[in-house]
């Protein structure tokens, strides 16, 4: 399960991935349905914006109030979990983290993993790490198992196989599966339930995500569809928990609208099918649930983001995925074409401070700024004023030190020569004259070429005159300036 | 210097000079919009629900037992997991005895691990109570237990669950608190809000994903 296809290899070209996606009908046409019917989704499931708005705002308070505490905060869940009988555990990088994560397995002599959906495991590309040292490691999510068969990474945070209609997963199944081929949704299901029960009764260790630790009761709360969540994390013996240093809440009342806001925006649902409560292994007195509960929290460049107060926001997302579906270059390049393991808005933002700046240049202008992500955030994180801060961060000069990990990757001289040229020129008026006049009286000068742009425009040429020479050519012909 | 002590060190570091903002949660906005008449409870509660392809009925303490034997006919099932230590269990037991029903009861009486294999191929049907359910989201809530442990309502494909009409709070945020869940949780607390499902392949929904591909719901109207 270790190979992988080429798209998701973490290269630079995004540009050169945004090429092929934009040629690729199908591709375009899974993700264009598919994000249409998920922002109608979310509309109608916030029909008073009165309501919505206000929800946000607390959405916002909720996460700022606890990141201002944030330190004390994991002290408190940690202390509230240990009392329940769950065992925290901390980690600086995904390795640390991976191999935390081996060591529960390997002191239980387990060889299969079973996982319910979780982001931070892609993060640490758990999958692979485990394979290598003869773990199986399977997918139980629906849509995390179909790409997972076919060697692929998730394209979208909510929905992983979104990129795939039903006739390519049903080749995939029978190609990898042997399973008779099939258009129906609901036998293609079918097929996932059965290969996949047999895995969850037999799994050594269960592995989920968290999607709020609450600090208060030292609980871990899960939301879900599919009942893969619930399985992962009560029928095998181990339960290990995975999550990032931000998904901590102070209070249990928290995730009342914490909630409400998640399922609304990512699937325009008044809530998930299942919402999961896990404070603590199986009790002496109970007849099922893990022997044993393991929480990781993992840093892995959030200490970083927290250090800078702008860039701090970034750790309120909740991962509903709402900026992705509203996102034109989103919808148009689809998830693949980021390279990295969040796509979309919030995947250009946070991923800066996982793998650095210099490793995703062209994230930050990837975007046309419309705004539609932070409108649509819940918890009300600026995303486009956070994407212009990075392209500021991307032209620093590298000699300097960077206020963002990776910063100066886009730093270029001539540039630099440019913008200050440009800044002179605009403020001394004699020199900005003597420009126009120049401009306008050698306009056939004016260059063929102009970097990307004449790829696909025609060159911009200086008019005859400037608007200014128009101007006072046309008061003097019309009864003379004023005074 | 150990990874929890560099992370604890770094984000105080990143808050030095900085004071914890203050508590600003507002109850308003979480209850407001999610109040309903008593009366109209059970509508929207059922309303929701069917939405997302549960089956709720609505009958009384004295024959919902005899619904539960026709739901279960029906569907040509032969047995159900049910917890014969709780009150409700013992009522279908002795109901189920009385009218000579074919379908066997079992009971969830030893660990998971001694048992596996036949709780997740063999058993068709299980029944739980539970602990109250909310109007706002058409949200059923399950406090499992050494009686009815938690796969019971997960694993077997379909799940009937009693819920008693008096217990059917406006929204979530006033059953925790009228219960005070914040004094202390169980091991295990679900919000279950209808069958297991998905929309993984083409947004399509497809019922039964991993859980259960039937929720039945009695509503009690008389509990």
């Amino acid at each position: 399960m270790s190979q992988r296809i080429p798209v998701t290899e973490l290269t630079p070209d995004f540009r050169g991935r945004a090429e092929e996606a934009l040629a690729d009908g199908q591709l375009r046409n899974n993700f264009r349905v598919a994000m249409d019917s998920l922002m109608t989704k979310r509309a109608n499931a916030f029909p008073d914006a009165d309501e919505r708005e206000g929800l946000r705002e607390l959405g916002n308070r909720i996460k700022a109030g606890a990141l201002s505490r944030l330190p004390d905060l994991l002290e408190q869940l940690e202390q509230k979990l240990t009392e329940n009988g769950v065992k925290v555990h901390w980690a600086e990088t995904v390795e640390e983290a991976n191999s935390l994560v081996h060591g529960i397995i390997e002191a239980r002599k387990g060889s299969q993993v079973v996982k319910g959906k979780s982001m931070v495991s892609e993060e640490m590309e758990m999958n692979d790490y485990l394979a290598e040292r003869g773990v199986e490691c399977l997918e139980s999510d629906m849509g995390e198992y179909i790409v997972q068969l076919d060697n692929e990474k998730p394209s979208h945070i909510i929905m992983p196989a979104i990129h795939k209609n039903a006739r390519q997963v049903s080749k995939l199944f029978h190609d990898k599966l042997g399973e008779p081929e099939t258009e129906d949704v609901n036998q293609l299901i079918q097929i996932g339930r059965r290969t996949l029960r047999r895995k969850f009764m037999e799994a050594d260790v269960g592995v989920s995500g968290v999607n709020f630790a609450i600090a208060e009761t030292g609980t871990l709360l899960l939301v879900e569809n599919e009942g893969n969540g619930r399985m992962s994390t009560t029928a095998p013996p181990v339960h290990i928990a995975v999550t990032g240093i931000e998904k901590v809440v102070p209070n249990l009342r928290d995730v009342v609208p914490l909630v409400s806001l998640l399922t609304r925006s990512a699937l325009g649902q008044p809530i998930t099918t299942y919402v999961n409560l896990i404070s603590g292994p199986r009790k002496p007195d109970e007849l099922d649930g893990p022997e044993e509960v393991h929480l990781v929290l993992l840093d892995n460049g959030r200490t970083g983001a927290f250090a800078d107060a702008q860039m701090r926001q970034t750790l309120n997302c909740i991962r509903c995925g709402a900026c992705m579906n509203h996102c034109p270059v989103y919808t148009r390049v689809g998830g693949h074409t980021y390279g990295e393991v969040y796509p979309g808005p919030i995947g250009k933002i946070i991923t800066p401070h996982m793998a650095g700046l210099d490793k995703v240049p062209d994230h930050p202008s990837a975007s046309s700024l419309c705004g539609a992500c932070g409108e649509v955030c819940p918890v009300k994180i600026p995303i486009p004023e956070l994407l212009q801060r990075l392209r500021q961060e991307n032209v620093k000069n590298p000699e300097q030190p960077q206020q963002v990990k990776g910063g100066g990757a886009k730093y270029s001289r001539t540039e630099r020569w440019i913008w200050r040229g440009w800044q002179m020129l605009n403020t001394r008026p004699a020199l900005y004259r003597s420009f126009l006049w120049a401009a306008t009286r050698f306009r056939v000068l004016a260059p063929k070429k102009a970097g990307p742009w004449t790829e696909n425009h025609s060159a911009p040429v200086p008019a005859r005159r400037s608007l200014h020479d128009l101007a006072a050519r046309h008061l003097d012909q019309n009864g003379g300036r004023p005074s | 210097m150990s990874a929890r002590a560099n992370i604890l060190g770094k984000l105080r570091n990143s808050l030095a000079g900085t004071t914890p903002r203050p508590d600003e949660f507002d109850e308003r906005l979480v209850t407001a919009p999610w109040r309903y008449a008593p009366e109209d409870r059970i509508d929207r509660l059922r309303s929701l629900m069917e939405a997302v392809h549960t089956e709720v009925h609505q009958c009384r303490s004295d024959n919902w037992p005899e619904l539960v034997a026709e739901l279960l006919n029906k569907r040509n099932l032969t047995n159900l997991l049910c917890a014969p230590s709780k009150e409700h269990g013992r009522a279908l037991q002795a109901y189920f005895e009385a009218t000579e029903q074919k379908v066997e009861l079992l009971a969830y009486d030893q660990p998971v691990e001694a048992w596996k294999e036949e709780l997740f191929w063999n058993v068709e049907a299980s029944l739980t109570g539970t602990l109250g359910g909310i109007a706002a989201t058409g949200t059923l809530v399950l406090w499992p237990d050494r009686n009815e442990p938690r796969l019971m309502s997960l694993v077997p494909p379909v799940h009937i669950a009693l819920l008693k009409a008096s217990e059917i709070h406006d929204n979530l945020y006033d059953m925790m608190v009228a219960q005070d869940w914040a004094a202390g949780l169980p091991t295990n607390v679900l919000l279950v809000s209808g069958p297991s499902k998905t929309a993984d392949i083409e947004q399509v929904l497809a019922y039964g994903a991993h859980g259960p591909r039937e929720l039945i719901v009695l509503v009690l109207e008389d509990a």
